[in-house]
């Protein structure tokens, strides 16, 4: 084989739409310069995204199609500190939380691809530690719901009995996924810290060689979580 | 060029460091960080009606734009990837029209035989 059409996938790649055809239509791979595991992780998220949209709109069908009143979000998780109740604020709280953790990752992923070590172990440590600290307090939600407001998957006293089902299906299939990602980004930050990633070291289950890009995609699933509870916030919460 | 990872293949990509400076994500964590208060002082003041959902949908679209352009790298990838990642959840739109179709419907429906049985069920009500 001559090098020319070996090089001919990694000619100039053209910009804009036209890069768009002639990636689509090429030979081999469509997504150039993108590493295997992005565009894999990519994919699940796609599928991801039409499992959480599934729940999103079955929750809008039946919120739409009770006669009953639907409970108030604003009511339902409002804390009080001492004083009034504020409204809404234990998800308020667990929002800035999610956020500041998608910040540290979004670092995290910065200071892998400059190698600087410890700078990433500690990102992805605290990003882990934030993770669970939302994981702790939807527990915290989850149980205040069912012991001292008895909302059930089937019913709750404050009105539709939708709302408990889909309560405990949206934020439990979210709460899934975060806790899911904190546990990698636990084995990431010891992978980090132990220098597999710049020795290349073969993870125990996939033996391919450790490699920063993989806190890149890491950092794309923690996105996701973020961004799923996005769309949570703004239609269960504040609807 | 193979990017395929098997794992004895040196990183790349060290370019992109420099592409992106840290700035930029200390910008869009801030303006995440604002947007997140602003939907929820939406709650907090009791904003209803179509203001209220204007302004929930409005922020919560530029929060996962946000998200998904800089810190998910969108921005940075090729047409061949954005498209596939954003066209195909476009049909998730189907899906939310067909809801509602069905679920007026089931309301009406329900509206229709479960308040005629409570009015069978009260015929005695002063109000009749």
């Amino acid at each position: 084989m001559s090098t020319e059409t070996m090089a001919s996938d990694s000619l100039e790649l053209k910009p804009g739409i036209a890069g768009f055809f002639d990636d689509w239509s090429s030979d081999q791979r469509a997504f150039k310069g993108v590493p295997w595991g992005k565009a894999m992780m990519w994919i699940f998220l796609v599928s991801d995204t039409f499992i959480f949209g599934c729940f999103l709109a079955s929750y809008m069908t039946v919120r739409m199609s009770t006669l009953e009143p639907w409970p108030s979000s604003s009511e339902v998780f409002a804390l009080s500190f001492g004083g009034a109740p504020i409204p809404l604020i234990l998800i308020a709280i667990m929002t800035f939380v999610l956020i500041t953790s998608s910040g540290t990752m979004a670092l995290a992923v910065n200071y892998g691809y400059r190698k600087n070590k410890w700078v990433t172990f500690w990102l992805l440590f605290a990003t882990a530690i934030l993770g669970a600290t939302f994981v702790g307090m939807q527990v915290f939600e989850w149980s205040k719901l069912i012991f001292e407001e008895g909302v059930r998957p089937w019913g709750n006293p404050m009105g539709a009995a939708q709302f408990g089902s889909v309560f405990f299906m949206v934020t439990g299939f979210h709460g899934f996924h975060v806790s899911i990602g904190v546990i990698f980004l636990f084995i990431f930050s010891y992978k980090v810290a132990r220098g597999h990633l710049d020795d290349q070291t073969p993870g125990w289950f996939t033996k391919r060689g450790g490699n920063y890009e993989e806190i890149e995609i890491l950092g794309l699933y923690w996105h996701f979580v973020d961004l799923v509870w996005v769309f949570i916030f703004a239609f269960f919460y504040l609807w | 060029m193979d990017h395929t990872a098997d794992g004895h293949e040196p990183v790349v990509r060290e370019e992109e460091a420099i592409q992106h400076p840290l700035g930029i994500y200390f910008k869009i964590w801030i303006l995440l960080f604002v947007l997140s208060a602003m939907s929820y002082a939406v709650d907090y003041y009791q904003v209803q009606g179509y203001m209220r959902w204007f302004l929930i949908l409005f922020f919560m679209v530029l929060k996962a734009g946000l998200i998904i352009a800089v810190f998910m790298h969108m921005v940075w990838e090729r047409l061949a990837m954005v498209y596939f990642i954003l066209v195909p959840p476009a049909l998730l739109l189907t899906l939310v029209a067909i809801g509602s179709l069905e679920a007026d419907w089931t309301f009406f429906q329900r509206g229709v035989y479960f308040l005629k049985e409570l009015v069978i069920a009260a015929p005695a009500s002063p109000h009749h």
